[in-house]
């Protein structure tokens, strides 16, 4: 098997867990934010299933090598900084706004409403902006 | 506190929750890869990228598109509701989304689901000042001014 084969697997496995989940939903989402009103705590239990293989498993594999590739390709950064915070607090911001995360984003492009391509083409127009304020 | 744990649809929550985990777990171990959709899907409208490095980036997108309409069509179950945010709202919406995960260098799957499990410390503090941002940012929008989002 070869790794453009597990990419697709893993890709058809992480949207089916998204759909699965609600998480493609953004009133679940906004539930899970919204403390104060109607609260939806499925997003916690989302995470920490997820959590329950990926901690093991990724602890497990961080010690050895991937089964098909070299080395892992891991981020060189290792410092939290101020573009790391703000960073994520700009996200956050916008993801309370709207109840999507780039994940479940993407994921209800097959939904083909003019809601979630709308978020898309933004999304990418945000990023490519960021890309070019750096380059 | 009760009524809305209560209220948790725990089968599919946990078992989608596996699947995802199970699917950054598979990206992981064979591939040496890090499953964050914004990493993924960003690196593809950077300049010049060459489709022999990026083919599997493709690869998992599709990928993802076509699990989430696989799971609605094997189990009849209905899409969601679209968000509910007027135009301009879901473009800034985008637009934040976007550009904060770019700066952050990721998002709930890369720092939240892959981070946190390679205990990354940048990671557990992206994942804290999100969660903690998006809910300031829903409080203020949906109860202080009253948006309708």
């Amino acid at each position: 098997m070869n790794q453009k084969v597990i990419a697709l697997l893993a890709g058809l496995l992480f949207g089916a867990g998204l759909a699965a989940s609600g998480m493609n939903d953004s009133n679940v989402v906004q539930g899970f934010l919204d403390v104060s009103g109607a609260w939806n705590p499925s997003l916690m239990f989302v995470m920490a299933a997820a959590l329950m293989l990926t901690i093991p498993g990724f602890q497990y594999f961080l010690r050895r090598k991937p089964i098909l590739a070299q080395s892992f390709k891991l981020p060189n950064l290792k410092n939290i900084d101020r573009q790391l915070v703000t960073g994520a607090i700009i996200f956050g911001v916008g993801w309370g706004l709207v109840g999507l995360c780039p994940g479940p984003a993407i994921a209800a492009l097959g939904y083909l409403n003019w809601e979630g391509i709308v978020f898309v083409l933004a999304m990418l127009a945000g990023a490519k902006f960021r890309q070019l304020q750096v380059a | 506190m009760i009524s809305a744990l209560q209220a948790v649809p725990y089968l599919s929550v946990l078992s989608g929750g596996l699947l995802i985990g199970l699917a950054a777990l598979l990206l992981f171990a064979f591939n040496g890869r890090i499953a964050g959709v914004c990493g993924i899907t960003f690196s593809l409208i950077k300049r010049h990228p060459s489709f022999s490095t990026t083919a599997w980036r493709w690869l998992f997108l599709v990928g993802l598109v076509a699990g989430t309409l696989l799971y609605h069509f094997l189990t009849s179950t209905p899409f969601p509701e679209p968000p509910n945010n007027s135009l301009p709202l879901l473009i800034a919406g985008g637009l934040l989304v976007g550009y904060g995960t770019s700066m952050g260098s990721g998002c709930t799957s890369g720092h939240g689901v892959c981070g946190i499990a390679r205990f990354s410390t940048r990671s557990i503090t992206a994942t804290a000042c999100f969660m903690l941002a998006g809910i300031v940012s829903l409080f203020i929008f949906k109860h202080l001014l009253g948006w309708s989002i």
